[in-house]
C-alpha cells in the first residue's frame, strides 16, 4: 500500500501516453480525409485550437452562482441563443459551434481558473464571457499570456483595451456623460449623490461621474459612498442621502445588493415622486429581481432597452421568448452579449481563419458592422469597442423601461481626455 | 450644515436611530436559533444560513400559489408563509439531526465539516429547484412604503414588521427555555447530558428538538428578510458572517449575550455608516470587534457552566 499513491500516477502517465499515441494516426487520417467544399482544418488553425473537420468549440464563461447569477444568466441565455442561430445557418467557415460552459460563481479567482482551463486544457477558439470588470481584470491577464480571444459583454469604465478582448458593451464615455448630460439639462440637477458597490467599477465609474460633474456640468458632489459588494443594509446611506438632499442619486449598485437598495429606498418613502434616480446599473434583467413597483419613475441610462420598437429587436425578443421562456426578460447586457458571437462569425469569415491573432487583425480594421444588432446599428471601432447609441429609460411597474432619450451614434473613446 | 431647520435634524436623527435598531432586529434574528444550537448543543451548524434560505424559498413559494390560485388571499399570505417557513426550516433541520448530526456529537469538528457539506448540498437543490437567478415574493400591500408619524420622518414598514416579528420569536424563545418543563430538560440536558439521562431525561429527543427549533428560527428569519432583500441558492452565505459573529461576541451559551451583542454590533454599524462610508464601517466594526475578543475569548457573556 505505501507505493499505491506512486504507482497509480505511474499508471495514468502511461495511459496518456498511450492515448497521445493511438489518436495519432486518426489525427493524420483526420486531417487527409478532408470534405473539399469547407477549407481544411490545416489552413484555418494552425495554433492548435479546438477546430475540428466539423466543430470549432468555443468557451462561456459566467457566473451561474453567487450573488452576480442575477445579472450574468441572461448573458450567458443570449450567446447560446446567437450560436444555435449561426449553427441553423451552417456555422462557421463549414464548423458547427461547439460549447465549453464553466461557472464563475461570481468569484474573480474562480474566473482567471476557468480562464486558463478553457484557454490551455480545452484550446477553445473564443471566449464569450466575465460580466464585472473585476472578473474581467482577473482573467485578463490569462488572455494575453495564453492569446486568448475574449468577448466581453458589460458595460463598463472604460480605461482599458487589450488585443485579446472585443468590447461589446458601452465604455464610459458612452453611458455616464451622456447619463449626466442628459439629466443636468432635463432635470437641471446641479448636486449629486453617488452610490455604488465596491469594487472597481462602480469606484472608476464614479470618478469619471465626478470629474464630469464638477469640471463639465458645473455641478457639485454632495456624497458619495460604497458598499460592500452582496451587502443588504441601506438603512444608514439612506438617512445620509435625506441629509444632503441631492437633486438626482446616481446609483452603480450590483448583484443582490441592488434588490435591497431599491426596496429600502421604497420602503423609506423615497420614491421617484420626491426623488430624481439615475441608475447605470439597473437592466431589465435586475428589475425581474428589484420588482417594478420599487422602481417605478426612476431611471436608467442604457444602449439597449427591450422595448425598443425596431424589426430586428422584435425577431430578437421572439427568438429568446422561444428558446428561454415567455417570462424571460432582455437587458442591455444580455443585448450586448448576443451581439459577441456574430461580431466573431463576421470577424473569422473575413480572416478565413480561427487564428487569434488573424482573427484580432480583422476585428482592427474598424469596418466590421452589424446592420442586424437588436440595439440598431452598430460597428466595431479599431479600438476594440462598439459604436453605439445611449438611450434613458423611465421603468414602468410591469418591469419594462420607456425610452425617453436616444443619443447620436457615439464613437467609442475608453481613454477620455482628462478623465484619468 | 447650515441650511437645515431643527426639526429636519431631529427627524434625521429619529430614523436613523430606527436604522440601527433594525439591524439590531435583523441581527437577532439572524442569530437566535445558531445561539440556542450552538448554546445549548455545541454544535456549530454551518447550514444555518441555507436554513434561512429554506424559510425564504418557502415565502416566495407561498407567494407564488397564493398570487395563481387565490387571489383575495394575497394580503394575508405572508403571515401564514412565515409559519409555514418555521416548519418548513423545522422539519428538515429535525431530519438533518436525524440523520447526520447525531452520529457526530462527540466530535464537534465533524459536525462542522459534516453541517459544511450540508450547505453546499443545500445550495444545490435551490439552483435545482427554483433556478439561478435570485427571486423575490410578492409583498403585499401593507409591507410596501413608510410610516409617516410627521411631515419629515419616514420609517419603513418593513423594518417595523421585522423588529415586531423579532420581539414575538425572542419572547418565544425565552418562555420556551425558561418557563415551560421542556426549557428545563434543555438546560438540564446542556450542564451535565449524563444526570439527566439518568434522571430519566430523552436527551436524544432533546438534542433533535433543540436543532429542529433553532432551524425552524432560522426558516422564520429568512421568511422575514424577503421583505428587505432578495433570494438565491447562495444568500445563506451572505448571512453566515454576520450570524456567527454575533453568537461568538455574545458569548456561546448565553441568549442574553446574543441580544447584547446584536445590539452592540448594530449600533456601531449603523453609527459608523452614518459618519464615514459603508465599507470602511465594517472594518471598523470588525476590528473593534476582534480587539475585545483578544481581550476577553469568551465572549462577552462567558457560560459560567463547570466543564
Amino acid at each position: 500500500m505505501k507505493y499505491s499513491g506512486f504507482s497509480k500516477r505511474h499508471n495514468e502517465l502511461r495511459r496518456h501516453i498511450l492515448k497521445g499515441f493511438m489518436a495519432l494516426p486518426a489525427a493524420i487520417f483526420l486531417s487527409t480525409s478532408c470534405i473539399a467544399a469547407t477549407p481544411p482544418t490545416s489552413e484555418i488553425s494552425t495554433t492548435g485550437l479546438a477546430v475540428t473537420d466539423d466543430t470549432v468549440t468555443v468557451g462561456i464563461l459566467h457566473s451561474l452562482t453567487g450573488t452576480m447569477a442575477i445579472s450574468e444568466t441572461g448573458a450567458q441565455e443570449a450567446e447560446k441563443l446567437a450560436i444555435k442561430q449561426i449553427n441553423d445557418m451552417g456555422g462557421i467557415l463549414g464548423r458547427k459551434i461547439e460549447v465549453i460552459q464553466e461557472d464563475g460563481a461570481s468569484d474573480w479567482p474562480t474566473f482567471a481558473e476557468k480562464s486558463r482551463k478553457l484557454l490551455v486544457q480545452d484550446k477553445v477558439a473564443a471566449v464569450f464571457g466575465a460580466w464585472t470588470s473585476a472578473s474581467r481584470k482577473a482573467v485578463l491577464p490569462v488572455f494575453e499570456k495564453e492569446n486568448g480571444l475574449l468577448y466581453y459583454p458589460t458595460f463598463y469604465e472604460g480605461l482599458e483595451q487589450s488585443k485579446n478582448v472585443i468590447y461589446t458593451g458601452q465604455e464610459a464615455t458612452q453611458q455616464i456623460l451622456d447619463g449626466l448630460n442628459w439629466v443636468a439639462k432635463e432635470k437641471k440637477a446641479k448636486t449629486f449623490y453617488l452610490i455604488g458597490s465596491d469594487y472597481i467599477w462602480p469606484r472608476t465609474s464614479m470618478k469619471i461621474a465626478r470629474k464630469h460633474i464638477e469640471k463639465v456640468l458645473g455641478g457639485k458632489v454632495v456624497g458619495e459612498e460604497y458598499k460592500p459588494l452582496g451587502d443588504t443594509q441601506f438603512g444608514s446611506v439612506i438617512n445620509k442621502i435625506r441629509l444632503k438632499k441631492p437633486d438626482v442619486i446616481y446609483a452603480a449598485v450590483v448583484g443582490g445588493s441592488n434588490v435591497a437598495w431599491f426596496k429600502q429606498l421604497k420602503a423609506a418613502g423615497i420614491t421617484s415622486k420626491k426623488q430624481t434616480l439615475l441608475t447605470i446599473s439597473v437592466t431589465e434583467d435586475e428589475v425581474l429581481g428589484i420588482g417594478g413597483e420599487n422602481l417605478e419613475g426612476f431611471y436608467s441610462i442604457m444602449k439597449y432597452f427591450q422595448s425598443q420598437d425596431n424589426e430586428n429587436n422584435k425577431k430578437f425578443v421572439a427568438a429568446f421568448k422561444e428558446m428561454w421562456g415567455d417570462d424571460s426578460v432582455i437587458g442591455d447586457v444580455t443585448q450586448a452579449a448576443y451581439l459577441g458571437p456574430w461580431l466573431w462569425k463576421a470577424a473569422v469569415e473575413r480572416a478565413g481563419s480561427f487564428d487569434v491573432d488573424k482573427v484580432v487583425a480583422e476585428s482592427e480594421k474598424g469596418d466590421i458592422e452589424l446592420t442586424t444588432a437588436p440595439e440598431g446599428y452598430v460597428k466595431l471601432h479599431k479600438n476594440h469597442h462598439l459604436w453605439s447609441k445611449a438611450r434613458v429609460g423611465q421603468w414602468k411597474k410591469d418591469g419594462q423601461a420607456t425610452v425617453v432619450y436616444t443619443s447620436e451614434l457615439i464613437e467609442p473613446d475608453p481613454f477620455p481626455a482628462g478623465y484619468q | 450644515m447650515g441650511d437645515y431647520t431643527s426639526s429636519e435634524l431631529v427627524s434625521i436623527f429619529a430614523m436613523q436611530g430606527f436604522a440601527g435598531i433594525s439591524l439590531f432586529s435583523v441581527l437577532l434574528l439572524m442569530a437566535l436559533g445558531l445561539a440556542i444550537i450552538f448554546g445549548q448543543m455545541g454544535v456549530i451548524n454551518m447550514a444555518h444560513g441555507e436554513f434561512m434560505a429554506v424559510g425564504a424559498y418557502t415565502t416566495y413559494f407561498m407567494s407564488s400559489l397564493t398570487e395563481t390560485y387565490f387571489p383575495s388571499f394575497m394580503p394575508y399570505y405572508f403571515i401564514f408563509a412565515i409559519v409555514v417557513a418555521f416548519f418548513v426550516a423545522g422539519i428538515l433541520g429535525y431530519l438533518a439531526e436525524f440523520v447526520l448530526i447525531r452520529h457526530l456529537y462527540k466530535r464537534p469538528l465533524d459536525t462542522l465539516l459534516a453541517t459544511w457539506g450540508l450547505s453546499l448540498i443545500m445550495q444545490q437543490s435551490f439552483r435545482t429547484l427554483f433556478g439561478a437567478r435570485e427571486v423575490s415574493p410578492t409583498l403585499p400591500d401593507w409591507l410596501l412604503g413608510s410610516y409617516q408619524p410627521t411631515e419629515t420622518i419616514d420609517i419603513p414598514l418593513n423594518g417595523m414588521f421585522v423588529l415586531a416579528l423579532t420581539a414575538v420569536v425572542t419572547l418565544g424563545v425565552f418562555y420556551l427555555l425558561y418557563k415551560s418543563s421542556w426549557g428545563l430538560r434543555v438546560r438540564a440536558t446542556t450542564q451535565n447530558r449524563v444526570m439527566s439521562g439518568a434522571v430519566g431525561i430523552n436527551t436524544k429527543k432533546v438534542d433533535r428538538y433543540t436543532f429542529a427549533l433553532g432551524c425552524g428560527i432560522a426558516g422564520i428569519a429568512g421568511a422575514a428578510f424577503t421583505t428587505i432583500a432578495s433570494t438565491g441558492p447562495t444568500t445563506g452565505t451572505l448571512y453566515i458572517v454576520d450570524t456567527f459573529m454575533v453568537v461568538v461576541f455574545g458569548g456561546a451559551a448565553s441568549l442574553i449575550g446574543t441580544i447584547v451583542s446584536a445590539f452592540s454590533i448594530a449600533q456601531a454599524q449603523s453609527i459608523l455608516e452614518f459618519f464615514i462610508s459603508g465599507s470602511m464601517a465594517k472594518v471598523y466594526t470588525l476590528f473593534a470587534l476582534v480587539l475585545i475578543l483578544m481581550f476577553k475569548p469568551e465572549g462577552l457573556f462567558a457560560s459560567k457552566v463547570r466543564r
